[in-house]
Formats: C-alpha cells, structure tokens, sequence
C-alpha cells in the first residue's frame, strides 16, 4: 500500500474505493480476511441497531442509537471496501452475496437485540473492546487500516460512553431495571471471551503476514477487564463468570438468529441479482 | 397554561434548553430544548440531537425550569427606556460621514 | 412531513383566558404586522388550542412516519441505501422533537401527547397509514410525500408562532436532502432493470393520488384553512400549494421516465400553470376515519414503544434522583 488514504472525518468508503482504484491498490489477502472479520463485526451491528430507530424508549434515545448504527455502517463499508479490494468484490458483494458460513463476525454482534437492557449490554462489551481494538489499530503498518481505525476509535469512544452512561442508570435505576440488567449480563457475557481469542488467522498469518499490521486479541483483554470491571462496579453490577460460549463466528459458525438476521439484511438484492440501486 | 416541563401529572423527564456554539471565537446560541433525566444525560442528547451535520463544537444544556425570563408583562416598563437613546449609535452622528477612519 | 389535512379549528373566541380587549388589541396588531408571537406573550385561546393542534399533528406524524420506512431499513439493497435510509428515518425523530418541544412550550407537555396519540384521539398525516410492500416506495415517499411536506413546510418557517417557526427553519433545513435521496432512488431504478423500472411506476402509480392528498381537502371543503391562515399559521390555501407541487412534479416526472398517473394533466397556458384531474376524496375520508391500510399497525407500534419503554426511563429518573439525593446529602456534610 503505498497511496495515502487521509486521516479523520473525512473518510469514507467512497474515498476509499476511489484511491485503491486510482493507486490501482489492493488489499493483501491476509490483510483482506482480517478486516472483512471487523467489517462484519460493525455491519452486522449496525443491522441489529437499526432496528430500535422508531422503537426506542425516548425519541432522545432513537436517534442517539441512530447515531452509534450510522457510525457501525460507515466502518463497515470501509473494512469491506477495502478487503473486497483484494478479490475484486464491492462492499455490496461481501453484504448481499454471502452466506451463512463465509462470515466471519464474532458471535457477540449477531445476538438478538432483546430488550433494552440486552442491546445495552451487548453494546457495552463490543465498544469497550472495539475501542481497545481500534485505539491500537490506528498504529497499523497498513495505512488504510489505520486511517479506518483512526475515524472508527474516536466515535466509538463516544459509544462506550452512551453504554457506560446507560449501565449506571440501569444498575441502579429501579428493581426492575436492575433484575433485567444482570440478566442481560448472564446472556450475552459468554459470547464476549470469543473477541479475546487468538484463533488461526491471528495464530499463523498474524505472526508471520500480518505483525504489525493487526492487534492481537488476546493483548486487549486486560484492559478491558479493567475498564468494564470498574464501569460494572460503580453500577454496582456483578460481573458475570462462568459460562463461556463456544464461538466459532470467525470461522463462519453462527448463532441460531444470524440466518434470519441474514435473510432479512439479503433479499431484495438477492432477488435482483446484477441490478444497481 | 402549564410551564415548559411541567407534566400533566404524570413523571417524565424534565425539559432542558440547549446552546450550540457553532465555531470557535462565537458565541453559544439556543438550539433548541430536549428531555433527559439528569444533566449528563441532557448534555450528549444534545450531542445526538442537535449535532449530527457538525453543527457544534461545544454544547450547554440548562434545566429549562432554572431559567429566570423578564416578565412579559412588564414588556414596556422593561423595555421602553432604550428606545429614543439614538445618540448611543455610532449612527447618529452623520456629521461624521465626510470623514474617513471615524 | 405533512400536517395540512384537518388543521385548526375555525372559531376565535375573543377575551378568553383572561385577556382583556387590550390584550386582544396588541395580539391583532402584531399578526396584522407579520409579527411574531412567542410562548410569554398572551394569546387567545383558541390560537394557542390550534397551535397545539397543528404542531402535535405535525409531530406525531414525524414520528408514526419514521414506520413505514422504517419497515425498509433492514433489507436496504446496498449499505450506501441502508445508511441513507437510517439517516432519514432518524432525521424524522429529530423533527417530531423539535415539534414536540415547540408544542411544549404553549403547555402541553410530550407525555400528554403520546397519550393522545396512542389512545387515537389526535391525527396524524394520513399518508403513513400506507403499508409500503416495495423497495421503491422508499423512493417515492421521498420524492412525492417528502416533497409534498416540503411545499407545506418552507412557508411554516414564517409561521406567526415563533417556536414552531424555529422548528421548521431546522426541520426545512435538514429535510432539504430527503426529497433529493427519494428522487435519486427512483431514477436508480428507472435507469436498471424492466422489473426495477416497473416497480418504481408500480410505486409512484400508489403514492401519487395520496401524495397530493396531503395538502388537505379542497378550499371550498376546508373551512379551518381560513382561521389558520388569518393567524399567519398557515400561509398558503390547499389548493394552491398542492398546484404549486404539481408544477414541479411534471417536470421532474420527465426526467426520471416516469408517468404520473393522471391523464387529466395538461399544460394550461392561459394559467401557466398545469391542469389536473380530481382526486379520489372519498379514500382520503376512509383512511382519515381510520379505515386506511396501516392505521391499527402504526399505534399499536407506537404504543408497545412507549409503555415497553417506560421502565427503562423511569430507571433513569431513579437513577438521576438518587445522585441529586446524594450530592445534596454529601452538601450538608460539608455544612
């Protein structure tokens, strides 16, 4: 990669189509399947979040929802961009034309949204470790993962607040919202221990391809621990132990709402093979 | 006639007015008002709602129920005293005009 | 969105809450001089009651709108599309709050408008109580329902009352790519395939007659229109806006391939203006007395949103009450 993709807020995935194709640029393929996985980790989401526009608790809360869904989308459309780039795909080919097995989201982003409480949870654990992640990542040797990165850490600094925020007022809110918070807890924790692993892309490319261009999973989990341990314990929450999912989602494993998930994101392109929207 | 954020009865969350400063070196300006529980709550729905095509650098929020307005009924008594004072405006000294740097 | 169907009610009840005639006096004074009014000054009441009507109409369907796309977020056929469209449908719950703080400032608090909304005793546009089966229905909502609202909303920005002034100064503001995206869908469509090119005709075919419709009933059916527009709430009749709309459509229609479906319509040059035919005014009445095809969908969505959501903002009530309880015990500590 030798072009330069800017920095900041003026990313986007057009922008960045636009120079791989002027640089006549494409991703190396370890490279691409390492950030197809945080493509699909956002976009997945960001197609769960969308649901809760016109069905949140408070208009408020509509659209700051909204607004973390938007932010999904848009690092979605880069990471896909860019790791289509290295198989002549369209971020719309790899959304629209995948099936079940070829994705490669943890499990943690697919989990229904349930009630509130759930979708604050599971919002709680992917931004705490997704801004670990990209806070990290803005240090890649490969500058466009960087540059993504370098957009995607600042406003997903800004959702680890809104879920912090939430936590505490869930916590110690009422009974009720207490009783329905630790529940969410003991759902969706076991799926976080899947974003920690070092699975084979990280164990035998990273190492050799990919040192220095991806963060390894397992350096994160400290700090998140201590970050999400102390928002947990000004919530006066238990933090869950025990139970800890199977995965598999970055080898294409699913949990039982994904294929739906899917069928809804996927079928009227599907049903319109080749046509342009 | 119920002031801004009082309920008819039931509990809600309060009303909170909000000011924007759009660029560095001006001034917050009203925005608009939005609910939210508590003030740390107000200040990024305020973010979410009144900043989403870079419309801010800074944001304040005030519980509506905490602003002190003059009495509109006292509009006149208010007022009235400015009106006539012209010679408070550079204005008023057309003299002045045939004359440069005044 | 659209607000113009059963606006204000007609009578002016004079000296009410207690405003005496010099009160009454000012209030002439101030809308003969295109003056505005704000939420301090004294009004009569039946200016404030058709305010608080207009608004809370106008807000309520901001928000029952954001359904009918919302309904299309999910299978959005590009993530370019997908992020557009969230975009919008949120833009939508910013315009029903703006609204809804604006009505909140003539003393009818949010609460107390759901509650109207969700129990059926205020309207809202009729238009949203059309399901919208197809992917070009987002088009055509943006290009013929977004712009129907629009026509009704630039001159609302002028509107005598100063917040709701403010509010559609914003609101025109942010909508002004609405319309254009919906445009942009449908000439998407109408450049692809037989079968896209199709359902956008399909699409616009359904939206067109409903569209125009948003404009409210003809000025000699709508006896409300006059009041409103007296008190500089309204500023332009039903009939003429809905004309100016349809000149603007003809037009754009061309150049997107696609024929609206009234062949009544022709170029009127005497009028420079062009000439329609009737509209099927009977189908407003029956999705206005809720017989429409949405109309028990859209409440009962709105409704499970708000009682479902209603232990989530009161943990944030208990939440906020018991820090302010805290920091004024850690106060009196300290005294």
């Amino acid at each position: 990669m030798s072009q330069k993709i800017t920095m900041g807020a003026a990313l986007t995935p057009e922008k960045i189509a636009e120079q791989l194709a002027d640089g006549g640029a494409v991703a190396p393929a370890s490279v691409a399947e390492y950030a197809l996985r945080l493509g699909d980790d956002a976009l997945i989401l960001s197609q769960r979040l969308g649901w809760w526009i016109a069905r949140a608790p408070e208009i408020e809360e509509d659209i700051a929802l909204g607004n973390i869904a938007l932010d999904l989308i848009g690092h979605a459309r880069s990471f896909l961009t860019y790791a289509g780039s290295a198989w002549g795909k369209s971020e719309d080919d790899l959304a629209y034309f995948r099936d079940e097995p070829d994705w490669r989201c943890a499990q943690i982003f697919e989990l229904a949204n349930g009630d509130f409480a759930h979708t604050i949870v599971r919002q709680f654990a992917v931004s705490f470790f997704q801004f670990e992640l990209y806070s990290r990542l803005v240090d890649s040797s490969d500058p466009v993962l960087a540059a993504i990165a370098a957009k995607a850490v600042k406003e997903v600094d800004y959702h680890r607040d809104h879920s912090a925020q939430w936590m505490l007022r869930l916590g110690q809110g009422t009974e009720e919202s207490r009783r329905r918070v630790q529940v969410a807890l003991t759902d969706v924790w076991p799926y976080v221990d899947e974003l920690f692993r070092d699975d084979g892309l990280i164990d035998d490319v990273l190492i050799d391809d990919l040192d220095g261009v991806a963060v390894r999973p397992t350096t994160l989990r400290e700090p998140f621990d201590e970050l999400v341990g102390r928002v947990l314990g000004q919530a006066d929450l238990e933090v869950p132990t025990g139970a800890v999912a199977r995965g598999g989602g970055r080898d294409g494993v699913h949990t039982g709402g994904f294929g739906v998930l899917l069928a809804e994101m996927q079928v009227l392109a599907r049903q319109y093979p080749g046509a342009t929207w | 006639m119920a002031s801004p954020g009082e309920s008819g009865g039931r509990e809600q969350w309060p009303l909170w007015e909000v000011f924007i400063r759009s660029a560095r070196g001006l001034s917050h300006v009203h925005a608009g008002s939005l609910h939210a529980p508590d003030a740390v709550m107000a200040v990024r729905n305020a973010r979410d709602v009144y900043t989403r095509r870079n419309e801010g650098v800074s944001v304040w929020v005030v519980p509506a129920a905490a602003i002190t307005a003059s009495d509109p009924d006292a509009r006149g008594a208010f007022f009235e005293s400015p009106q006539g004072k012209d010679y408070r405006h550079a204005t008023y000294y057309s003299e002045a005009d045939a004359v440069r740097h005044l | 969105m659209s607000l113009a169907e059963g606006t204000a009610p007609g009578r002016m009840d004079r000296g009410a809450a207690g405003g005496d005639d010099a009160e009454m006096a000012r209030f002439d004074e101030i809308m003969a001089a295109d003056g505005r009014i704000e939420p301090t000054d004294w009004m009569p009441d039946a200016y404030r009651r058709a305010l608080v009507r207009q608004i809370s109409q106008h807000a309520h369907s901001e928000i029952i709108g954001m359904q009918p796309e919302g309904n299309w977020i999910g299978r959005a056929p590009s993530l370019k599309r997908k992020a557009i469209l969230m975009a919008k449908v949120q833009d939508e719950a910013g315009h029903g709050l703006y609204l809804y703080s604006a009505a909140q400032t003539l003393g009818t608090d949010r609460d107390t408008m759901f509650e109207q909304l969700i129990t059926g005793k205020a309207r809202y546009s009729s238009i949203f109580n059309y399901f919208t089966p197809t992917w070009a229905d987002m088009g055509s909502i943006g290009w013929l329902v977004d712009g129907a609202a629009i026509c009704n909303q630039v001159p609302l920005c002028r509107a005598s009352y100063g917040p709701y002034g403010r509010a559609m100064v914003r609101i025109c503001k942010e909508e002004s790519f609405h319309q254009r995206q919906g445009f942009e869908i449908l000439l998407a469509l109408m450049r692809g395939t037989d079968a896209q090119r199709e359902m956008a005709q399909e699409s616009v075919n359904r939206w067109y007659g409903p569209a125009l419709m948003m404009f409210g009933p003809p000025d000699a059916d709508s006896p409300n229109s006059q009041q409103s527009m007296a008190w500089n709430i309204k500023r332009f009749s039903n009939d003429e806006l809905r004309q100016r709309f349809v000149d603007m459509l003809v037009p754009q229609a061309e150049v997107l391939g696609i024929t609206l479906p009234d062949p009544a319509i022709a170029w009127n040059e005497e009028r420079q203006s062009y000439d329609l035919g009737d509209l099927d005014w009977t189908e407003f009445h029956e999705v206005l007395a809720g017989r429409g095809q949405a109309n028990a969908e859209r409440i009962e969505r709105r409704r499970e949103a708000h009682e479902g959501g209603e232990w989530v903002r009161e943990a944030a009530r208990a939440y906020a009450r018991k820090q302010a309880e805290a920091a004024d015990a850690a106060e009196a500590q300290v005294a």
